[in-house]
């Protein structure tokens, strides 16, 4: 079933998405300048409106309607990566993981814009020019803080210690997977780790990061969460689920 | 009823709905308008977003109706094309003037290549001095960039290239 792979696939691009606009959106109000409270909330939105093009496909492969997806399943039905559910962190923790996700995005889009898929073609190539702007802040962020001062470089390389493993789940392939490369629906994520792995490393070490040489156990299934996930979602599906409000959301 | 009504003149009623964000510009001159076509006694209006995460989508949607119901027309549909994707490139002539006229600074034409602009000057829409720096490239909007002027020591805003 090609099409119950490519929904599994598109379902977990587009939670990674969500999650992450919403983690982002978390620094609305308290980001340390107001530039960085306006860039973050920006990127926090094209995130949920990539999300919300990703989920409008993922309903046009299964049926299913995106604000019950988003609204109405538990944890251990989001198919997103860790990495995007942790907590937001400091400021150096949410900058690093966004740079992360950035260069993850950028090398999948400027090949998934040659799918075969004539719908993740259109999606992919309607995104990739705001993800440009994204990377080109956050790498811009990366350098200055890593090159900063002692203060702004130890908390940029304890984020990048933490995040290293976390991000590598980017790239562990969804069962069938296999499938959907084979046909050139989406590129194979071991040509996308390379790609990842030579643009991020290269750029943290002239920002004067020590790339993570020990790497933990990198978590392996989307079905398996942090208790951090939970939380989010209470935070985030609370008013949808309250009968006072009801089912029309 | 949609007999009486002419393509032409269903453009030049869209002609007239603003840009929610940008009252100066109609959605046709920005080219978020793509293609409008009657189907049996149905209008169809194809609009295409600017930026994915546009939360005015919606108020221009029902724009477009409530402007096409006030012509008579009962039946307006209108759908949401992705390809190909909008590109400020689009944006007329003319709108770029109203644009600077409101104080935003009009895209540069990057025929497809947005990235070759990043550090080209920005003109300042008030005085024209190329002498400016950006002080921010997200903005109010997420279509908008802001920049400061060291000429005539104003902030002003751009309206990004996409």
């Amino acid at each position: 079933m090609p099409n119950n792979s490519l929904a599994n696939k598109i379902l977990s691009v587009a939670d990674d998405s969500f999650i992450l606009g919403h983690r982002n959106s978390e620094w609305a109000g308290h980001a340390p300048i107001l530039e960085e409270d306006i860039a973050f909330a920006n990127i926090a939105l094209d995130e949920l409106g990539h999300a919300q093009l990703w989920y409008e496909l993922y309903q046009e492969l299964t049926g299913a309607e995106p604000d019950r997806v988003i609204f109405f399943r538990s944890a251990a039905e989001w198919r997103n990566t860790q990495l995007v559910e942790l907590p937001k962190g400091d400021w150096a923790f949410s900058m690093t993981r966004q740079f992360l996700f950035d260069v993850y995005e950028n090398v999948s889009l400027e090949r998934l814009v040659h799918s075969t898929n004539p719908r993740v073609q259109e999606i992919a190539t309607k995104i990739r020019t705001e993800e440009i702007y994204h990377l080109r802040h956050t790498s811009n962020w990366v350098k200055r803080l890593g090159l900063g001062t002692d203060e702004s470089h130890a908390r940029m390389q304890r984020a990048l210690d933490e995040l290293w493993t976390y991000a590598l789940q980017l790239f562990v392939p969804l069962e069938n997977e296999r499938e959907l490369i084979a046909e050139n629906v989406v590129p194979d994520l071991g040509i996308l780790r390379d790609a990842w792995q030579e643009k991020t490393v290269t750029h943290l070490s002239a920002s004067g990061l020590q790339i993570p040489e020990n790497i933990d156990s990198v978590p392996n299934l989307r079905a398996e969460h942090t208790e951090h996930l939970a939380e989010l979602l209470q935070d985030l599906q609370q008013v949808a689920r309250s009968e006072k409000f009801g089912v029309e959301w | 009823m949609v007999k009486s009504v002419t393509i032409d003149e269903i453009w030049r009623a869209l002609d007239e709905v603003m840009d929610p964000e940008i009252p100066v510009v109609s959605m046709v001159e920005m080219g978020i308008v793509r293609e409008v076509k009657i189907e049996n006694d149905t209008v169809i209006v194809s609009m295409t977003p600017t930026f994915a995460g546009c939360p005015a989508l919606d108020v221009m949607r029902n724009a477009i109706v409530e402007k096409l119901r006030a012509l008579g027309i009962a039946r307006v549909e209108v759908k949401t094309v992705l390809s190909p994707p909008w590109t400020s490139d689009w944006i007329s002539e003319g709108a770029r003037a109203k644009l600077k006229a409101f104080g935003l600074a009009p895209p540069p034409m990057h025929g497809g290549n947005v990235a070759l602009y990043f550090d080209e000057p920005v003109a300042c829409p008030y005085c024209n001095s190329t002498n400016t720096r950006v002080t921010n490239n997200f903005g109010p909007t997420l279509c908008r960039a802001i920049y400061f002027c060291r000429n005539c020591q104003q902030p002003f805003e751009q309206f990004k290239a996409l």
